[in-house]
């Protein structure tokens, strides 16, 4: 299905003290089901809003969001969410938050053993087994976002929607959880939509990078497609001239086009 | 714009300041219980496993034995400032007591004399005006435990209303902010006038004047629970009764216990002036008493008993609150 996600003129304007604030205009964007998409562009300019509308957090003031041809009225079970901060909550364990987002979707259905096992099966494709009876206190960032995305894959979502999810974390953790999600991600077909502000990730990950232009009233400045074949390995691709290619366009667009002029 | 701000800050002078203290995770969920000491520190095993067979380790060159000795350094260490301000107090004490000659406060050596008798039958009986030590204690605290559970029993929930309700917040905050400052003694006529007794008038005022902490805890928490943990919940959908009981109360729990913390304070504050009011029992009344009796010591030893109690229902309640303490 090339028309999966379907989001159509939205626009999203913010009611803010010091009156309209309009974050995104004209967004128009198709994706096919099982595809993979970055939202790329500076701080600030509405890619969490972007997300959020399609989360169904927020709802756009106007244009339409269609997910299987259906509208997008609020948040939904078929839609799993990574958090930016990995909003985990601490009162409970690894276990324990995974299992909350287990027991809602499936807890109707299905008898509690069946539900542990669900549990246990998002803890150990994340590989955290080990640590699945800690506290979010007790392991590094690394862990929390994986717990993160765990909670979200538990879902068995059809769309994953990820917030910079690895944004705060350091290069070398960040490059082992990305072929994570890359190998999920290529398990689960999950249709997913990223947010990110780090070129390497965006095309090592996507098979379209969706730039955004500075806000406000940001919309979509170009789409990239990213034509490398899949498998992907970041080592071949580091001496791969397409790959290089790619990555300049968005620099290009980045720091060329729409460069941000600190403020 | 209302002058109630629902900032716990606000609502913290009462409290000494308590040192920060170890954080306990809480338990896990039930039926997680089994999986949490699956993989508990291996070492320890292996440790208890490798204990030489031969000759016998002395416990002082065990590393558990220079643990030890560690350990005692580092309580001496603390403890050395504490006890040093004790004992500087002391000296004051004997002090100002000597030099008022004749007619002067009884001094430490004096008032412990008296303490070992009035410790030594402390729940004696002998008539309405006329019990041990220990029966006034256990009076004071009562209405203590009394006054504030009711104020609990309505304070957490009118709370958690106020919290997650703003128009009912800027309903009750002009209410509220004319009657906390109230003088809690100032109650006391409206109970006596209401209830014709003394026992629920005493109980009314520790009720008054320990339920604005609580309320205002409790809101507080409520309309701070942090805008992730609410997205959270949406994007999982859950019901409203899940929401409240694993995100909401586990989320507003640290400000409840601050709240019980701050209230249970003043509750202790007031009962003492309170029963020297209305008498009967209690410690409060035992003081004003041995005031009439000239019996001073008596009354340095309330002020211990009072100050003593206090600080142990406090640490109490730290304790417990630190079990519910995530970060
Ligand atoms: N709830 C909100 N109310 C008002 N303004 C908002 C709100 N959320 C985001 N904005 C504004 O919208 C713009 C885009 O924000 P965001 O989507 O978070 O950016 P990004 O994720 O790309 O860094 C920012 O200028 C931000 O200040
Ligand atoms: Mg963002």
């Amino acid at each position: 299905m090339h028309n999966y996600l379907h989001i159509e003129h939205a626009r999203m304007v913010f009611d803010t003290k010091k009156g309209k604030f309009t974050a995104l205009t004209d967004i128009n964007l198709r994706v096919g089901q099982g595809e993979f998409i970055s939202l790329i562009g500076h701080s600030g300019c509405g890619k969490s809003t972007l997300l959020n509308l399609v989360a169904g957090l927020a709802t756009a003031t106007e244009g339409v969001l269609l997910l299987a041809e259906k509208e997008i009225k609020g948040p939904g079970p078929e839609r799993g969410v990574v958090f930016q901060n990995h909003s985990l909550l601490p009162w409970l364990t690894c276990f324990g938050n995974v299992y909350l987002a287990v027991e809602r979707v499936f807890g109707a259905r299905e008898p509690k053993s069946r539900l542990r096992e669900r549990t246990q099966a998002a803890i150990e494709l994340v590989g955290l087994s080990h640590a699945s009876a800690k506290h979010p206190n007790e392991i590094s960032g690394g862990m929390k976002q994986r717990v993160g995305i765990a909670r979200a894959l538990a879902m068995e979502p059809k769309v994953l929607l990820l917030d910079e999810p690895f944004g705060a974390l350091d290069a070398l953790t960040r490059a082992g959880l990305q072929d994570e999600l890359m190998r999920i991600v290529q398990e689960t077909k999950a249709t997913t939509l990223m947010v990110t502000h780090d070129v390497d990730e965006a095309v090592l990950l996507s098979d379209r990078i969706v730039m955004m232009t500075n806000g406000p009233a940001a919309t979509i400045g170009e789409i990239l497609d990213v034509d490398l074949p899949r498998p992907r390995d970041r080592l071949s691709l580091a001496v791969e001239p397409r790959y290089h290619h790619l990555r300049s366009q968005v620099l290009a667009f980045l720091y060329q086009k729409h460069l941000k002029h600190a403020a | 714009m209302s002058a109630v701000t629902f900032n716990e800050t606000h609502y913290s002078m009462n409290s000494p300041v308590t040192p920060p203290s170890p954080v306990v995770s809480p338990p896990p969920p039930p039926g997680l219980g089994e999986r949490k000491n699956s993989q508990t520190n291996p070492q320890r095993g292996a440790e208890a496993g490798a204990l030489p067979q031969g000759r016998k380790t002395p416990m002082w060159e065990s590393e558990r034995g220079q643990a030890f000795g560690e350990a005692v350094g580092k309580f001496f260490r603390a403890a050395l400032p504490p006890l040093l301000g004790m004992a500087l107090f002391i000296l004051l004490w004997q002090i100002v007591s000597s030099s008022g000659g004749e007619h002067g406060l009884p001094g430490p050596a004096k008032t412990w004399e008296s303490a070992k008798i009035l410790f030594a039958d402390p729940f004696y009986d002998k008539g309405p005006n006329d019990k041990g030590i220990g029966w006034n204690i256990l009076h004071s605290l009562y209405r203590v435990g009394a006054g504030f559970g009711l104020a609990a029993l309505v304070g957490i929930p009118a709370g958690f209303l106020i919290g997650r309700f703003a128009f009912l917040a800027a309903m009750v905050a002009p209410v509220i902010s004319l009657l906390r400052p109230v003088s809690p003694l100032a109650w006391l006529p409206i109970g006596l006038y209401v209830f014709k007794q003394t026992e629920p008038a005493s109980l009314w005022v520790i009720f008054i004047s320990s339920i604005w902490p609580i309320i205002l805890n409790t809101a507080a928490g409520v309309s701070r629970v942090p805008q992730d943990y609410l997205n959270v919940a949406r994007v999982l959908n859950l019901s409203e009764w899940t929401i409240f009981t694993r995100i909401l109360f586990p989320s507003v729990l640290p400000h409840l216990m601050t709240g019980i913390r701050l209230s249970i304070g003043v509750a202790w504050l007031v009962i003492v002036a309170a029963e020297m009011l209305t008498g009967g029992t209690g410690l409060g009344f035992w003081v004003w008493d041995e005031w009439n009796n000239l019996n001073v010591e008596h009354i340095l030893i309330a002020i211990f008993i009072v100050g003593f109690t206090g600080l142990l229902l406090e640490q109490a309640l730290v304790m417990v609150a630190n079990r519910f303490n995530y970060e």
